[in-house]
């Protein structure tokens, strides 16, 4: 929460200063979040590729529980399809974009910044945070009436970081794995996603 | 756009032959620019008078999508978790 929190602070920093156009206007130029942007995507392959043993792990889980991404990813596309028929402004591949976010705000919001543009981008920041948001504070209540797995779905690609704590609390330690294989496949499918619906 | 994920497999293929030193920095590096982007994205939000002018709407399309996409992947779970638990595995 309190890493969301400092995220946040920096894009109210910048929102601010872009009100009362405080900085010149060269900063505005697009190209310089493009190269940052390819430098972070660059860092967290690497750590994806520097990490091998998390796939030893997943070894010892539950087969069918392989499939909860396809899960996640399949529920999420339909509640936004649904939604999408409502938003007469917004096309349905730019509400998979913003959905298949998954939470994963700073990487989805910034990938659609880039390609569909700053309102749409915005929108994928603000959906997104509330989604993770959302699982953090309803958490006990998916447990309840969905079971123990919905919590991890809902947490999309946030379940090996920032709803881990709130995943095992609530779902319980067996769980951990499954949260963690799951955050591991989300967060490595989400600029797939959201590139390929923006390509649309 | 494809260049960013380009970006990522080269990312992968180069930790993945340094798997044998733990780059524990890079993610300092990944939090560090995902602080700069975010700052560079409300530099361009702010900046937007439109965006600005329609940010309680967009927030509401923004809650909107978060809540469907949420509420669609808890019912998906809990269709999973009703098949892996009356189908306990047969051995």
């Amino acid at each position: 929460m309190k890493g969301s929190l400092i995220i946040l602070s920096f894009f109210a920093t910048g929102l601010l200063l872009g009100i009362f156009r405080l900085l010149p206007q060269e900063l505005m130029n697009n190209s310089i979040s493009f190269y940052v942007l390819c430098g972070l995507l660059f860092s967290v392959g690497i750590s994806i590729g520097n990490d091998p043993t998390s796939f030893g792990q997943f070894r010892n889980m539950n087969p069918r529980l392989i499939f909860l991404p396809l899960m996640t990813i399949s529920g999420t596309w339909l509640g936004v399809i649904v939604v999408s028929f409502f938003l007469k402004n917004r096309s349905m591949a730019d509400c998979l974009a913003v959905g298949s976010g998954f939470g994963y705000y700073s990487l989805s919001s910034i990938l659609i910044t880039q390609c569909k543009g700053v309102e749409l981008g915005t929108i994928a920041l603000l959906s997104n945070i509330m989604r993770e948001v959302f699982t953090l504070l309803f958490a006990p209540w998916m447990v309840k009436y969905f079971g123990k797995l919905a919590p991890i779905c809902a947490g999309g690609a946030t379940t090996m970081d920032t709803t881990f704590p709130v995943i095992v609390r609530n779902s319980g330690k067996d769980f951990a794995i499954v949260s963690i294989y799951q955050g591991f496949i989300m967060d490595f499918t989400v600029p797939f996603l959201v590139t390929f619906f923006c390509s649309l | 756009m494809f260049i960013v994920i380009a970006f990522m497999i080269a990312g992968i293929a180069v930790g993945y032959i340094l798997r044998h030193h733990k780059l524990l920095f890079i993610h300092r590096i990944i939090l560090m620019l995902i602080w700069l982007l975010l700052f560079l994205l409300g530099l361009e939000v702010g900046a937007n008078k439109t965006v600005i002018q329609q940010f309680g709407n967009l927030g509401f399309e923004a809650f909107l999508l978060a809540f469907a996409g949420t509420l669609g992947s808890i019912v998906f779970a809990g269709l999973l978790w009703r098949l892996v638990r009356t189908k306990p595995e047969n051995k």
